[in-house]
């Protein structure tokens, strides 16, 4: 991998993509491979809006390549609620640590703070923007499940506001992928985001829906995300509408034996629990994977800015 | 350019005259220049009068400034069919179109309220200029029509 800093999936090309998983299938294979292979480096968490999931498998991943981290704890605790920019923030961090991870709720965040270390930093969400760590490991589950090459993927839900959504789309123009939009008229993708989709030349490969049915059974894929209440001002209106984003196994029901579901977790009620326990659903497995293609990119990443491979 | 219409707005000596502004939007040329008249300098508008060109036309004359190339390349944003005359003692010296810029610094703010530029933080703002737009460095946001309110005043 060349890049320095991962801010966007934009910058991520197939051969980029194809490492990291290739990496991450071998990591995962064998975890021995790349034990402690990172001893001494220190990874810098800063999570400037709360996220379990992701930072945890930030931090078992690192410390599964036999390196630590230093977290900054919760903004409510720390100097950032006394008004310090994320500028100086980082500014100060990247003294401490080999690489960094940013969670902010600003969109840009990642672009911005990047400017201002010289540490490779990760981008783990930025606002309704990017999550580009996130699409490698949801590349990582469709490749294991319907492969990434003559694939019919549908991504549902808060299409809007979800930067996993962005970051996923953004990466599969890289490959030979239709791409079906399924959201309500209020939450449908972003401008800038089709425009993006567009300039990739994958205009012919982009089609925007408002209901699932007519496109459920041609479906290799489906990948569900929530739609928030906090977007609609008025409760009435968003109980109309996540009702008919929600899927149970009636809903299944039209769609193909071989239809794997996916979700970038946590979920609320867009997938009802009787799912889990089928072979559709791909979701509890989509988030373990976090762990190996987080350990295969930091491996990389890491190895490719100098540090110390233990070799 | 020495048409009778021309007349309505005096000739000026040594500065600038921004020919073929879109109708409408020669207070935003202003704007963008940051030219209020607060320094005293001698400012002629011209707003919907009559082109060959493009129907209507703004036109905005500045007496002692001659525009910067930055200057013209932020103006090409909103005035894209502009041309710029500098004159001295009455005669146009150099006449030239505006070019579209691949993008410009620190003169329009980001419309995006959730966007990092707009938080506080020791950033410069930065446009890529697209065809028909022009579109954050940072957050992505793409604004299109409504450009001239992004200026940074
Ligand atoms: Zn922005």
């Amino acid at each position: 991998m060349r890049h320095e800093h991962l801010i966007t999936s934009k910058q991520l090309s197939r051969a980029d993509i194809e490492t990291v998983l290739d990496h991450a299938a071998a990591i995962d294979a064998d975890p021995e491979i790349v034990a402690g292979r990172h001893a001494g480096t220190l990874l810098g968490l800063l999570f400037f809006e709360p996220s379990t999931r992701t930072k945890m498998s930030f931090e078992t991943a690192m410390k599964r390549l036999g390196g630590d981290v230093v977290d900054m704890g919760s903004v409510d605790s720390s100097s950032v609620k006394k008004g310090e920019t994320l500028a100086d923030t980082v500014r100060v961090i990247d003294g401490y640590t080999d690489a960094l991870v940013l969670r902010h709720p600003k969109q840009g965040a990642a672009t911005m703070a990047s400017e201002f270390v010289d540490v490779p930093l990760l981008n783990a969400g930025d606002g309704a923007g990017h999550h580009p760590t996130q699409t490698l490991l949801d590349l990582y589950t469709i490749r294991e499940n319907a492969g990434l090459d003559d694939l019919t993927i549908g991504i549902m839900g808060d299409l809007k506001y979800g930067r996993t959504v962005h970051s996923l789309a953004y990466a599969l123009t890289n490959f030979d992928a239709h791409q079906h939009f399924i959201s309500p008229q209020s939450l449908r993708l972003p401008r800038e985001v089709v425009y993006d989709l567009h300039q990739a030349g994958d205009g012919a490969g982009v089609r925007e829906h408002e209901t699932l049915e007519e496109i459920l059974p041609s479906l290799d894929v489906l990948y569900v995300t929530r739609i928030q209440r906090e977007r609609f001002p008025d409760e009435n209106e968003y109980q109309q509408i996540a009702g008919e984003y929600q899927i149970d196994l009636e809903t299944l029901s039209v769609a193909g034996d071989e239809l794997t579901v996916m979700h970038p977790l946590p979920r609320v009620d867009e997938i009802a629990s009787e799912i889990d326990d089928t072979e559709y659903a791909a979701y509890f497995e989509q988030a373990h994977n976090g762990v190996p293609v987080r350990m295969a990119l930091l491996d990389l990443l890491l190895e490719s800015n100098g540090g110390d491979t233990g070799e | 350019m020495s048409n009778d219409h021309e007349l309505r707005v005096s000739k000026i000596r040594h500065g600038t005259v921004i020919d073929h502004v879109r109708a409408g939007q020669a207070l935003n040329v202003l704007a963008i220049l940051g030219i209020d008249g607060g320094d005293g300098e001698e400012v002629s508008v011209g707003i919907n009068v009559p082109s060959d060109r493009l129907a209507r036309k703004d036109i905005v004359k500045v007496e002692d400034r001659e525009l910067s190339q930055d200057e013209v390349d932020v103006l090409s944003l909103i005035a894209p069919d502009a041309s710029i005359n500098i004159v001295r003692e009455y005669e146009v010296v150099e006449k030239h179109r505006v070019e579209r810029p691949d993008a410009v610094e620190g003169v329009l703010s980001c419309p995006n309220p959730g966007c990092i530029t707009t938080g506080g933080e020791p950033v410069t703002s930065q446009f890529e200029v697209l065809e028909d737009g022009v579109r954050c460095a940072y957050c992505g946001t793409i604004t299109r029509e409504e450009i001239a309110s992004l200026i940074d005043t």
